[in-house]
């Protein structure tokens, strides 16, 4: 080989190589910029501060008119289908039940390869094969499994690099959620909330897959909060339990957020073990139902606030943290503001957990004021009676979104919907159910059907009788309600906006909407078929914006007609 | 007139011996299971399982408990499998139940729709058809089988969906037990052209419903002047048309009525 050859091949290799470091990489930095990286969508909710907000503009109210169906990707498998895709340099990188990785073409949907995880057949998981979608950071995609491990996976040869045990899943344990990456650390809660586990959230090194450090959402002895799991009265009822802290619930199935500026990790926190007989665990019941703020090196608890102390409704505090730069009476905030499933919605100041707003936005019986620290006055029902709201909550795990563009946040709300609770004794076994439940719908005409609480067919016999469904935009400063988009049905979809005021949501009648962010008004919407019960995304390929919905057992990726 | 007298309530179906009932069991109740089988599975479905499927025993789409509408089982030991192993990539997990407590289980979801909290008198059934297709007029709205009106709801399989205590309620005080999706609507088209119905499904946009010819129309609400639900029941009262011997003859008719 001449001098020449030689210079020209070490050239290529090199060009080579360096394409092949700029094509992939996706480095703690881009994360870091994930928000304002508008053509990629790198993490669960667009980026670390959870808005679900696009700087995309080029669909706007005036055009929204003119989307299309551009293309569609079938999963196989049958079952609410909640993920939330990354696309990355106009790859997308998404999950389907029970926990295969399809990576595929983000502008035709034609698949690169698709991994399929080998699950325990055993698992244990309360309410179907779900999955909420991946992390990535460098040339990894991270994924939690059914059987509470968690799996890298090469995000060109969708092989696994390393899968670590989190939990056992024999014990109920699972994870469900998308990974958060944090510097170099993948960050996962578990679920189990329905089988007695002790929930946390742990970071592994995305390198090596080994724990860094891990933050048990029930305390134990001699640790601080864990004197809100009290001894049980000398006149306890049966089955109340003074080691009630061991199978306390609390658990994490929905993605947390990171202010980098403070270097803390914010996640929600689910119900407290058994869901519904609060007898058996006297006390608040920390760290249940709240939302922790955790050092994002350590995991050590900087701040916490309790949504609905001594929960006995299940409401799980598990919605997605939705970070916000506002002002609140004259002056800039660092805020949290957030929806919860038990009908409030609340602003707390991120820095310190300082409560600041609690106010309801669906009705709510459970409570009817709060303290100055923020603390419920709880209104507990007579037997028999209606709570509002019911089981599912005032909303849920959807994704909701803060437009930093209107300042207004938005949120799916389950209205005039109530459960009459009622608490039975439940003996912990391990991976059985731990819900202790005897509740019963409430519906206007005894026997008449209610509402599904996790899928629906095509036909709505329980009616506006049951619930009926809503997007509120809501003051992201005061909770006010500054607009109301009203369904027939519930809704379970997350929501989108963009910088262009457009908001995209879905229903479980199966329509994807396209509303103006600013009023409320119907700009487009498409008959998709089939409940659709995950977040909306946006991307950009080649100049064009897409915009995702997934319903039944289609990703359907719409843009403007050309 | 022979009549039978029926205690379908659980609390009485456990004390067992105190039956009343003394008189001949209607054939209504399934037989096939032991009172104590149904009273054991009623309180481990309370526990277990109205997390997902409700207690009514419909909270999950395309399931109905009560009315033994399944997707993936017929038989007790198709429903012994799903509820010990569960249906893959669904929200249904395998239990792990003993062999009492599956057979409880099983029990109760085979009786769910025979229990009710008070005293129903039944009848005789055959005496119930005739007086449901002649003196009552019931075909006139209703369709049970091949005969009758399609304006009222299909009664095909009425007493696999209703309790007794629920169709004595229905003949006596029909507003009080009209399920939501059987309201009756009256839609105004912006021509004027009225349209009345009843509701088969409706959405956030649309409106399907059978109308007073008999005919399936669809609705779009936004070309509506006026869309009202109505919930008084068109459905008068029997209770002076019919004597009490004769609402148990019709009660006892309508529960015979399982569809298949």
């Amino acid at each position: 080989m001449t001098r020449r050859a030689t210079g020209a091949a070490l050239i290529f290799l090199l060009a080579v190589a360096a394409s092949y470091r700029v094509q992939a990489q996706v480095g703690y930095d881009r994360l870091l910029n994930a928000a304002t990286d508008a053509r990629n969508w790198l993490t669960y909710s667009g980026g670390y501060l959870s808005q679900r907000y696009s700087g995309l503009t080029q669909i706007t109210p005036a055009n929204a008119k003119d989307l299309e169906l551009k293309w569609m990707y079938q999963a196989a498998v049958a079952g609410g289908w909640q993920t939330t895709p990354l696309v990355v340099d106009g790859v997308m990188y998404l999950t389907q039940r029970p926990n295969d990785v399809v990576a595929l073409d983000a502008k035709t949907g034609r698949v690169f390869w698709m991994y399929r995880y080998q699950l325990d057949p055993t698992q244990i998981v309360c309410c179907g094969s779900n999955n909420r979608g991946l992390a990535i950071l460098g040339d990894t995609l991270y994924m939690g499994t059914l059987d509470a491990h968690l799996v890298a996976i090469d995000t060109r040869s969708g092989r696994p690099v390393w899968n670590t045990r989190v939990a056992d899943n024999k014990a109920g344990y699972s994870v469900t959620l998308a990974p958060l990456v944090v510097k170099d650390e993948v960050i996962v809660g578990v679920g189990g909330g329905e089988f007695g586990i002790r929930g946390f959230v742990a970071a592994y090194d995305a390198r090596s897959g080994n724990e860094v450090w891990r933050f048990y959402t029930i305390p134990g002895p001699n640790e601080p909060g864990f004197d809100s799991w009290q001894a049980c009265p000398p006149d306890a009822k049966a089955y109340c339990d003074s080691d009630a802290w061991k199978h306390g619930g609390g658990s994490v199935w929905v993605t947390g957020s990171y202010d980098p500026a403070l270097n803390l990790t914010y996640w929600g926190i689910g119900n407290a073990g058994p869901d519904w007989n609060a007898d058996q665990r006297p006390g608040d019941n920390l760290y249940t139902d709240s939302v922790v703020a955790l050092d994002a090196d350590t995991g050590r608890l900087k701040w916490h606030y309790q949504f609905t102390p001594h929960d006995r409704y299940d409401y799980d505090s598990v919605q997605v943290p939705v970070l916000a730069d506002i002002t609140w009476r004259g002056a800039p905030l660092k805020a949290m503001v957030w929806a919860n499933r038990n009908g409030n919605f609340y602003v707390l100041d991120r820095e310190t957990g300082r409560f600041l707003v609690g106010k309801p936005f669906v009705k709510v019986n459970w409570m009817d004021t709060f303290d100055e620290r923020g603390r419920p006055h709880q209104t507990v029902q007579p037997a028999g009676q209606p709570t509002w709201p019911g089981n599912q909550g005032g909303t849920n795990w959807y994704s909701p979104s803060y437009s930093p563009h209107t300042g207004l946040f938005y949120v799916s709300a389950w209205e005039n919907y109530a459960t009459i609770f009622g608490g039975t004794p439940v003996q912990y076994q391990e991976g059985r159910n731990f819900g202790g439940g005897q509740n019963r719908p409430y519906v206007p005409v005894p026997g008449a059907p209610s509402l599904p609480g996790l899928r629906r067919g095509p036909i709505n016999n329980w009616t506006e009788a049951a619930a009926t469904g809503a997007v509120l935009a809501l003051d992201a400063a005061t909770g006010d309600l500054k607009w109301r988009y009203a369904m027939t049905d519930v809704t379970d979809s997350g929501i989108l906006t963009t910088a262009s005021d457009v908001l995209f949501t879905g229903g479980r009648e199966g329509y994807f909407h396209a509303l103006d962010a600013r009023t409320g008004s119907l700009l487009w919407k498409a008959n998709l078929g089939a409940q659709i019960v995950s977040g909306p995304m946006t991307y950009e390929v080649d100049g064009r914006q897409y915009v995702t919905a997934i319903s039944g057992l289609s990703l359907c990726v719409f843009g403007l007609r050309q | 007139m022979k009549t039978r007298y029926l205690l379908i309530c659980l609390g009485l179906a456990l004390a067992g011996a105190r039956s009343v009932a003394a008189q001949t069991p209607v054939a209504a109740l399934p037989t096939d299971y032991t009172a104590a089988d149904i009273a054991y599975g009623a309180r481990l479905y309370d526990a277990q399982c109205t997390t997902c499927h409700g207690a009514n025993g419909d909270a999950v789409g395309g399931v109905n408990l009560r009315s033994g509408t399944f997707r993936n089982a017929i038989t007790d030991q198709d429903l012994a499998r799903v509820i010990a192993n569960g249906i893959q990539g669904t929200g249904m997990q395998g239990f792990k139940f003993d062999a009492a407590e599956l057979a409880g289980i099983i029990a109760y979801i085979r009786s769910m729709n025979a229990f009710d909290r008070e005293a129903v008198r039944l009848g005789d059934a055959d005496r119930g058809r005739a007086l449901f297709n002649a003196k009552g007029e019931c075909t006139r709205c209703h369709r049970v089988g091949a005969r009758g009106s399609r304006v009222a709801p299909d009664l095909s399989d009425i007493g696999a969906m209703r309790s007794a205590g629920s169709l004595l309620r229905s003949l006596t005080n029909p507003s009080s037990q009209m399920l939501p999706i059987n309201r009756p609507v009256r839609a105004v088209r912006r021509d004027g052209t009225i349209v009345n119905g009843r509701r088969l499904n409706e959405d956030t946009y649309t409106v399907q419903l059978i109308d007073d010819q008999e005919r399936l129309v669809s609705l779009t609400k936004s070309d509506l002047r006026e869309y009202t639900i109505l919930t008084a029941s068109p459905m008068p009262s029997f209770k002076d048309r019919f004597d009490p011997d004769e609402i148990a003859d019709v009660v006892a008719y309508l529960l015979s009525l399982k569809g298949r």
